[in-house]
């Protein structure tokens, strides 16, 4: 489904040339959970911005249910982790509509899907709400709705829930698990957190930075829904924490 | 409430200052009479006629600067050669007050309406160009890839995502462009108009040394400017930037 | 670090648009759509921008112009700021003027213009009243506001450190509100320049700016119109630049009050 093939990304700073991805390479299946971890620099989130087509690698290339990404497209959906990516001029309702929009949805079905979406993220009560009147939590639904609304076949996430309170976070985690579970996208989902990725996805590929490559990938291979306390569950998570802290090897 | 009182107590000192004779009357004229020549000006329509003379002038020249500030304002946000290129033009000819171009277009378009209109035009111009650029840039760039990942681009992205991003400021920069040009209006009459208005009302009134005149004009054209400041640009915020929760000021 | 382009072809950027303008503009000049005497060529006017110059009569108006612009602003600025403090520190004077400075703040100060003339007379005495009058709505308003925005902490501080009402006004309050104050005084002064020009073409002065270009109309010398706008424009300029700007770098600036 998605296949990322030796891509790097260079670019110019005043020191010089910095290789911010090095000759990364994956590929997701359909319906595929994966997540992206590392600490930051390690360049997750620029191939994810990749990936979206927000710019093109310098070297390598990306390919989406076979065709080469160039630039943005209504086949991907992306979430960002600032609540601000929501329109504020928009009830929830338009700014779950407006892929739809774009798309050229007529009106009245634009609103239905959109209600439906909503649905789906618990907020349909919210439709005619002002973004700036719900919790963080209740945009970042929004905003999943909104990227989810146009039926993308991928869904892109930058660190969506890092920005929220534990508490929200552990509730939107298990939300996304169910969004997920019913609509079967294919997933990338970034983050720093281990726990989060050890939770909701099926295969995690680990990231180091200076410069940004791909460490190692791990599959969790737990039944859902899955049990942060349980053992297997801790010994994918210190799995993972020895994959990021193990110092590079001598190359 | 203590407004009222300040607002009386400068309105006993005045009409003492008239009382007492120290001023010719029709130099300062007592407050019953100012209240008295007003009433008379509104009786007969004559200073309705003269208000709608300054609005239509207002209204023609603040069109215009908003046409002109929006579109060159977002040419100038969106293409970086045209804000390099109109940017000097803009700093060196802001600082020129646009009264000083009365006499020139005077000269060229003769009293009337076309030079009244055209130094509002001017005056309003300059806070329109500005905060309509300035808001422009102020868009918030992940509205711009969220939108541009659900597939707008073009017009969809301008009239759906970047104008209403730059509302706030736009409409600030409407607010000030009427203030500019209500002030302008007025000098513009003074000089430029040939009959009717507020602002020529109160220079043809120094010829025959009527205050009273003067001050009921004053006073209308403070009540005008008020109720413009308030009612329609309160009305125009709380419809749209307040209620979106979007409430952010740009530099006067 | 990187060279960026010569400072000559950076200056030619910059001086582009002008140029577009004034190749138009004699474009324009040269169709012969306007009578010559309405709308003369790039040349002529500068030509009588240098002899205006040269034989001192520009100088002779800016110099009265920018005169009257001292007298008035320089009463509004100093009367404004003590008013604006006073209105901050005392409920009492506060309750007292802020009404009537409200209301009048919102009118527009070129409407007041005849009926000073009126009473104060044509020439230097109105339009100095006038200018004073107008430019004290600002630099009070601001004031006020900066006073008022003093915080209570620095002057509870203060206070437990043993400063009394004339060394807590010298050493906290001044300082606090000066970036107000001279927000204010900007305000102020590019209010005061405005409606200077305007004033001068009604009073009636001999020498002036506005008096300068205003006059021209009589004999159609569009070209002196043209050389005393720019002028105008120049010392507008000038003001903002030379005066405010290190004004504002050498204090509040530096102390990190504001951001440049």
């Amino acid at each position: 489904m998605i296949e990322v093939r030796d891509v790097s990304l260079e670019y110019d700073t005043p020191q010089g040339k910095v290789r911010a991805v090095e000759r990364a390479g994956f590929s997701a299946r359909e319906s595929e959970f994966v997540c992206l971890i590392g600490p930051s620099g390690c360049g997750k989130t620029t191939l994810l911005n990749m990936i979206a087509g927000f710019f093109a690698p310098t070297e390598g290339e990306i390919r989406v249910n076979g065709a080469a990404v160039s630039g943005q497209g209504l086949d991907r959906g992306i979430v960002f982790q600032d609540f601000a990516q929501l329109f504020p001029w928009r009830t929830a309702l338009g700014n779950v509509a407006f892929g739809l929009e774009m798309k050229g949805v007529a009106k009245e079905e634009r609103e239905r899907i959109a209600r439906e979406q909503l649905r789906l993220v618990k907020l349909e009560k919210f439709a005619d709400s002002y973004p700036h009147h719900l919790s963080g939590g209740m945009q970042q639904r929004v905003a999943i709705a909104r990227a989810l609304a146009y039926n993308p076949r991928v869904l892109l996430m930058d660190e969506p829930f890092a920005a929220l309170d534990a508490l929200t976070r552990d509730e939107m985690q298990r939300l996304l698990a169910e969004v997920w579970r019913e609509t079967k996208k294919t997933v990338i989902y970034v983050t720093h957190n281990v726990a989060e990725a050890v939770y909701l996805a099926d295969r995690v590929i680990v990231m180091t930075p200076h410069p940004g490559r791909i460490r190692a990938e791990v599959p969790i291979r737990l039944s859902r829904p899955r049990d942060p306390l349980s053992v297997e569950f801790l010994e994918h998570q210190k799995e993972l924490l020895r994959h990021l802290t193990q110092k590079e090897e001598a190359r | 409430m203590r407004a009222l009182i300040s607002i009386a107590l400068f309105a006993v000192l005045y009409e003492a200052v008239a009382r007492s004779g120290w001023f010719a009357p029709a130099l300062v004229p007592t407050l019953p009479a100012i209240a008295a020549r007003l009433y008379d000006m509104l009786a007969d329509g004559s200073m309705a006629n003269h208000a709608m003379n300054t609005l239509y002038r207002v209204f023609a020249g603040l069109a215009l600067a908003a046409v002109f500030g929006l579109v060159l304002g977002f040419l100038m946000a969106r293409y970086r050669a045209v804000e390099r290129f109109f940017m000097p033009l803009v700093s060196a000819f802001m600082p020129i007050p646009s009264l000083a171009w009365a006499p020139i277009f005077i000269l060229w378009f003769g009293l009337g309406n076309v030079a009244t209109i055209l130094i509002v035009f001017y005056a309003a111009s300059f806070p329109m160009l500005l905060n309509t650029w300035t808001g422009a840039r102020a868009v918030n760039p992940l509205w711009l890839r969220a939108a541009g990942s659900m597939g707008a681009s073009g017009p969809a992205l301008f009239w759906k995502v970047v104008v209403p991003g730059a509302s706030p400021f736009i409409i600030t920069g409407l607010r000030l462009a009427f203030q500019r040009a209500w002030i302008a209006v007025v000098g513009a009459e003074m000089l430029a108009a040939s009959d009717f208005g507020l602002g020529w009302v109160i220079f043809d009134a120094k010829e025959f040394l009527n205050a009273d005149i003067m001050l009921s004009s004053l006073v209308m054209i403070g009540a005008i400017g008020f109720i413009f400041e308030r009612v329609v640009f309160g009305t125009l915020e709380k419809t749209t930037v307040l209620r979106w929760g979007m409430v952010r000021t740009a530099k006067a | 670090m990187n060279r960026g382009p010569s400072l000559i072809l950076r200056g030619a950027v910059a001086a582009l648009p002008f140029a577009v303008l004034a190749a138009t503009w004699e474009l324009v000049a040269r169709t012969g759509a306007f009578p010559p005497r309405l709308f003369p060529t790039v040349e002529q006017v500068a030509a009588t921008f240098a002899r205006l110059a040269a034989s001192g009569i520009l100088l002779h108006h800016a110099g009265d112009t920018l005169l009257r612009l001292a007298a008035g602003f320089g009463m509004a600025a100093i009367l404004g700021a003590l008013l604006g403090i006073a209105m901050g520190r005392s409920r009492q004077v506060e309750d007292l003027a802020l009404p009537l400075v409200s209301i009048g703040a919102p009118i527009p100060g070129i409407a007041y213009a005849p009926l000073f003339l009126l009473w104060f007379g044509l020439g230097n005495t109105g339009s100095i009243v006038l200018v004073a009058f107008v430019s004290l709505f600002p630099v009070v308003l601001n004031t006020w506001t900066g006073v008022k925005a003093v915080k209570e902490i620095w002057i509870r501080a203060a206070q437990t450190m043993g400063a009394d009402e004339r060394r807590l006004f010298r050493h906290v309050i001044l300082p606090g509100a000066l970036p107000y104050i001279v927000t204010g005084w900007r305000l102020g002064l590019a209010q005061a320049w405005r409606i200077l020009v305007g004033v001068e073409m009604l009073a009636a002065v001999q020498w002036g700016l506005g008096w300068l270009i205003f006059g021209s109309r009589e004999f159609l010398n569009t070209d002196v119109m043209l050389a005393g706008i720019a002028a105008i424009g120049a010392i507008g300029l000038a003001l903002e630049n030379l005066v405010f700007e290190p004004l504002e770098r050498y204090t509040v600036v530096r102390w990190g009050m504001m951001s440049s």
